[in-house]
């Protein structure tokens, strides 16, 4: 009963080329391909779905066939070059070789060829210049082994009887006479299930795809063949949003979420506000051309001289209580135009446009930062940063602390690490560092801080607490995505974007 | 971060290294780790003072075992301990701090130790020398007292360190391979600065070289006389104190000396620097709670003397500009790892800038007609720009890049015609699009430099039906009107490129690109291509949102 049900199944899941080669599967291949009336391809191709519906298991075998070459299936019609002289020996004996070679119609070659055979044979003399039959005429008319074995023709080397073999080593000498090839020989054996429905007649009267008349004229009981949902389907690609994006939106939806409000600003900005304004001394080894990306041939105007000449005195002789760094500050050097270093220089402008009544103001930005680097696979010179300040006359290290754990989590990163650091523009300084679950290792993102009084008093005009951080974002995306050499992120490879899998986050 | 390596038994001699000892050195912001005999650390650039082992040690004893300020002697000058400093040093390198070191006993590691000390401080607090550097001499090879001058390059001529002649300033500048390595700093003054003793021998030439004869410590070296010399003076002082009380951890006994300036001063002062510290203030910028005597345990860990809101500072520390790098110090004696995380309950409301929620939009709608996001390098290579005919004019260029990417990109088409090139043996089709900064020059900028995002969309293989096609549907969907106007195009076919008009200005380009460029730069199939500058959209959007 069940295997009934089985069968069936299986019968109304089969395509119209399987139903034509299902009753006459207990026959081989070249037979099916008689007497379905379907061509060889549509058979084979037949077989090859029934294979993948386990009714039957195919087997290749590969032999070398003897087919007949260009000439052979010419000399198959019309003789070949010993028997053309043969028959013209018949008719007229004693011939000149010349004459010979002219009534029989042979080529040079041919004739030369056709002699040799002749003559190894022993079916013809040649003296003084004239050549005479030397057979019975028997032996004449009957055919040569070589001509048999021009009629048998395609045959598999490995079915060769001796005679043939001999036929076919004298003729494979000859110019394209014979020709071999190798050809894959498939038969099959059935399975189980195939023993069950091999040779049932299907007289199903089952539809292929609804068409708009099908729906029109439908009426209940016609049934659908069913189709192998197993079977592969083509591949198809979808528009796609970037990885590092889909990764930004994240994070950005994650300080959205935390109260934060997005900064956005200029990749290119003067020296002023990627350093001077955070109070990074004009020797500082971060400003040398090795490190920072300098544009050449251009030079940046300083705002408003209220602020230049707050952060002029805060590096000089200091500012908001603090020694300063001791040296001759100079507007030449803040002018230089950078390609940002960080994404602070972004932190920097928005203090200098707050006022006291926009406190307590939270700001997060995420965006590429440049470094003059060599690129391998380790290194790029643009990266992501992601910033954020928190300006609130009453926020403290531990508040610093609390965003960040917050972020990291929603990040991923349950366990997290705080260590002293050091930066010029804050103090306390942080450095902060996530476990990596799998890996298990620590992994370090990045620096945070509080902003010292010497930045926030030039920029604000008070030394109000600010927190901020400037995290590399680069290594979450890497390692969500088992990205391993950092040119992969923005290498753009078609293929590698069309496969790479969704953020979900 | 500079690294410095000791050998792991001197520092065992002190403090053994337990997992816990490391991990509690780790807390305190210095990575420390185990290299067979060698333990090496890495030091923050605002603590030199404990890039010698010396100065390393007294910070993690004081702080394991030994709290408090740690007291070191100085002797009063003895007879000629003077240098005189001469006026005509003030423009070129106007100051120096010196001291005298008694008591010595060296052999070799312990003079490869000084040297990598003065090495790092020369690249580190010396930006390369430039700002500070540092000589060392043997006291038995010179007399005292000493003249700090300034002389023409010819007027000086001494043999300096491993050479095997006499140079004179020039020579020295020019040929000698230390000489050659900082000759920018000299160069450009017609006179240099040395240091010369009371018979008249040169022993140095600050900041590049000292003398062979009197300014090179041997093993028999027993008595040292120190000198720092740049352009600020309070760093000076600071940094000879952290080579005298390095010396001074090896048994050496220090000696001031009389420097005279137009006024007399004394160096080296290890009398400790005085700074007020309010609690309230460390409390609310930690978030902590603590206590005065909280403070009092807490100080000295970090090698203070605390009391009565009175912190005062070791005189090695170059790194206490203000009452807010005590804090930190608090918080790291407290331990970073005690702090609890927390989130004030402070209500803010967050926002996504309106320029990026119309990026998203226009993302999303060419997401949904099939095409992928691409994300590229904002700077290009020179090949690029000249495959591109770039004008000089559009050429921004960076300094001294290390990769061949030297120029900030002047459109989104050209890392577009670069992607299709390294793509052009992947699938067919391959739409894309990219939301990207683009860079021009203008005067009226306040960088010089106008930065705007393009958009761009491409697609191969397509003809100018199907890129059109993408800009209609964009337009609709986003409900703004766009115009085309024929226009040709350095890289697109004429007749059939037009430009895009938005409110009445050209906003970007439309066509298909020329088999001439896709030659050159080396794509095989056809290729549509629109940018425009999104600047018009986002102001006429902008008031929607």
């Amino acid at each position: 009963m069940k295997n009934n049900k089985e069968s069936e199944e299986i019968i109304e899941m089969l395509s119209p080329i399987e139903r034509k080669v299902v009753p006459y599967l207990k026959k081989s291949i070249k037979e099916i391909i008689k007497l379905s009336g379907l061509d060889e391809s549509s058979v084979l191709l037949a077989i090859q779905f029934l294979e993948k519906k386990d009714i039957l298991k195919t087997k290749a075998k590969t032999d070398r066939i003897i087919d007949l070459g260009t000439n052979g299936i010419y000399y198959k019609k019309n003789h070949l070059p010993e028997r053309k002289l043969l028959l013209t020996l018949e008719e007229q004996n004693h011939l000149q070789l010349n004459e010979a070679k002219k009534l029989s119609k042979l080529s040079e070659n041919e004739f030369k060829v056709a002699l040799g055979v002749l003559k190894d044979k022993a079916q013809i003399n040649i003296a003084n210049g004239k050549i005479s039959l030397n057979a019975t005429k028997e032996e004449l008319f009957k055919k040569s082994l070589e001509e048999q074995f021009l009629e048998i023709l395609p045959i598999k080397e490995s079915s060769l009887s001796s005679e043939q073999r001999f036929a076919f080593e004298t003729l494979k000498k000859r110019k394209d006479i014979i020709e071999i090839k190798n050809e894959t020989e498939i038969s099959f054996e059935l399975t189980e299930k195939g023993r069950e429905i091999a040779g049932k007649e299907i007289k199903l009267d089952l539809l292929e795809e609804v068409t708009p008349e099908i729906v029109k004229s439908w009426t209940s009981g016609k049934k659908f063949r069913r189709y192998d949902i197993q079977a592969s389907v083509p591949k198809i690609y979808g528009g796609k949003k970037h990885f590092v994006n889909q990764s930004i939106e994240y994070a950005k939806r994650i300080w959205t979420d935390l109260g934060f409000t997005e900064m956005q600003g200029n990749f290119i900005d003067s020296s002023f506000w990627v350093f001077d304004a955070l109070f990074t001394p004009q020797d500082h080894p971060a400003r040398e051309m090795q490190d920072t990306f300098f544009i050449k041939n251009v030079q940046a105007k300083l705002p408003d001289s209220k602020i230049v000449k707050a952060v002029k005195q805060a590096h000089e002789t200091g500012i908001a209580g603090s020694k300063g760094w001791n040296y001759s500050w100079k507007e030449k050097d803040a002018k230089k135009v950078v390609l940002r270093t960080h994404t602070t220089s972004l932190s920097v402008r928005t203090l200098a446009s707050l006022k006291e009544s926009n406190f307590p103001a939270k700001y997060f930005a995420i965006g590429k930062v440049f470094r003059n680097e060599t690129v391998d696979w380790s290194h790029g010179f643009e990266f992501y940063q992601t910033e954020g300040i928190v300006v609130d006359p009453n926020a403290s290290l531990r508040h610093l602390l609390g965003y960040l754990k917050e972020f990291y989590k929603k990040m991923g990163y349950e366990k997290i690490k705080f260590v002293p650091s050091f930066f010029a523009y804050t103090e306390p300084s942080v450095e902060i560092q996530v476990w990596h679950p799998e890996r298990k290792i620590w992994l370090e993102l990045g620096g945070a801080g509080i902003f010292r009084p010497e930045v926030t008093t030039a920029l604000l005009g008070k030394p109000i607490p600010v927190l901020a951080w400037g995290q590399g974002f680069d290594r979450i995306i890497t390692e969500y995505y088992k990205i391993k050499d950092l040119r992969e992120m923005y290498s753009n490879d078609i293929k590698d974007l069309r496969n790479k899998k969704e953020w979900i986050k | 971060m500079a690294t410095a390596k000791f050998p792991r038994v001197e520092i065992e001699k002190h403090i053994k290294l337990t997992p816990e000892n490391l991990e509690r050195i780790m807390l305190l912001g210095i990575p420390i780790s185990l290299q067979g005999e060698e333990v090496e650390i890495e030091i923050t650039p605002n603590r030199p003072d404990l890039l010698s082992m010396q100065g390393f040690l007294r910070m993690i004893k004081t702080y394991l075992k030994e709290p408090g300020l740690k007291k070191y002697k100085v002797n009063p000058p003895e007879k000629n301990f003077r240098v005189k400093i001469d006026s005509s040093v003030k423009e070129i390198r106007p100051f120096t701090a010196c001291a005298i070191v008694k008591n010595l006993k060296f052999d070799d590691i312990k003079i490869k130790e000084i040297i990598d000390l003065q090495e790092k401080l020369h690249t580190t607090v010396g930006r390369n020398r430039k700002k500070l550097a540092i000589g060392i001499y043997p006291l038995e090879k010179i007399t005292l007292p000493i003249i700090y001058e300034a002389r023409a390059p010819e007027k000086i001529k001494f043999r300096p360190l491993e050479a095997e002649h006499e140079m004179t300033g020039l020579e020295i500048l020019q040929k000698h391979p230390t000489g050659k390595e900082h000759s920018s700093i000299l160069n450009g003054f017609e006179k240099f600065p040395v240091f010369v003793d009371a018979k008249g021998n040169i022993l140095s030439m600050p900041p590049i070289i000292n003398s062979h004869e009197t300014g090179k410590i041997t093993r028999d070296t027993k008595e040292v006389f120190i000198e720092c010399s740049g352009f600020d003076f309070a760093t000076l002082k600071k940094t000879l104190n952290i080579i005298v009380t390095t010396f001074a951890d090896m048994n050496g006994k220090i000696y001031a000396m009389e420097l005279q300036y137009e006024k007399k001063e004394i160096t080296p002062d290890l009398n400790p620097e005085k700074i007020k510290l309010s609690l309230d203030n460390a409390n609310k910028l930690l978030g902590l709670d603590l206590r005065e005597r909280d403070l009092e345990k807490l100080l000295p860990k970090m090698g203070y003397e605390y009391s009565n809101g009175i912190v005062k500072i070791p005189a090695w520390r170059i790194d206490i500009l203000h009452e807010v790098d005590i804090i930190e110090d608090i918080a790291i004696a407290y331990g970073y790892d005690k702090l609890i995380p927390e989130i004030p309950k402070v209500a803010t409301i967050g926002e996504e800038s309106k320029k990026s929620r119309i990026k998203s939009k226009i993302s999303e709608i060419l997401i949904g007609a099939g095409l992928i996001e691409t994300s590229s390098y904002h700077l290009i290579k020179d090949e690029e720009a000249k495959k591109a005919n770039l004008k000089e004019n559009e050429k921004i260029e960076v300094e001294d890049s290390k990769t061949d990417y030297k120029l900030l990109r002047p459109n989104l088409l050209i890392p577009t015609l670069r992607m299709f090139a390294e793509n052009k043996d992947h699938e067919y089709p391959q739409k894309i699009f990219e939301i990207g900064t683009s860079f021009t020059k203008d005067m009226r900028e306040e960088t010089q430099i106008k930065e705007s995002e393009n958009l761009i969309i491409a697609s191969s293989p397509a003809n100018f039906t199907e890129i059109k096609g993408i800009m209609d549907y964009l337009a609709r969907i986003l409900n703004i009107e766009y115009k085309l106007k024929e226009a040709s195009h350095k890289e697109l076919i004429d007749g059939r490129s037009g430009a895009i008009i938005f409110n009445n200005k050209q906003i970007g380009y439309i066509g298909e690109v020329h088999p001439q460029t896709l030659k050159d730069w080396n794509i095989k199939m056809p290729l549509s291509i629109i940018e425009i500058s999104l600047e018009e959209i986002f102001n006429s959007l902008l008031s929607s949102l």
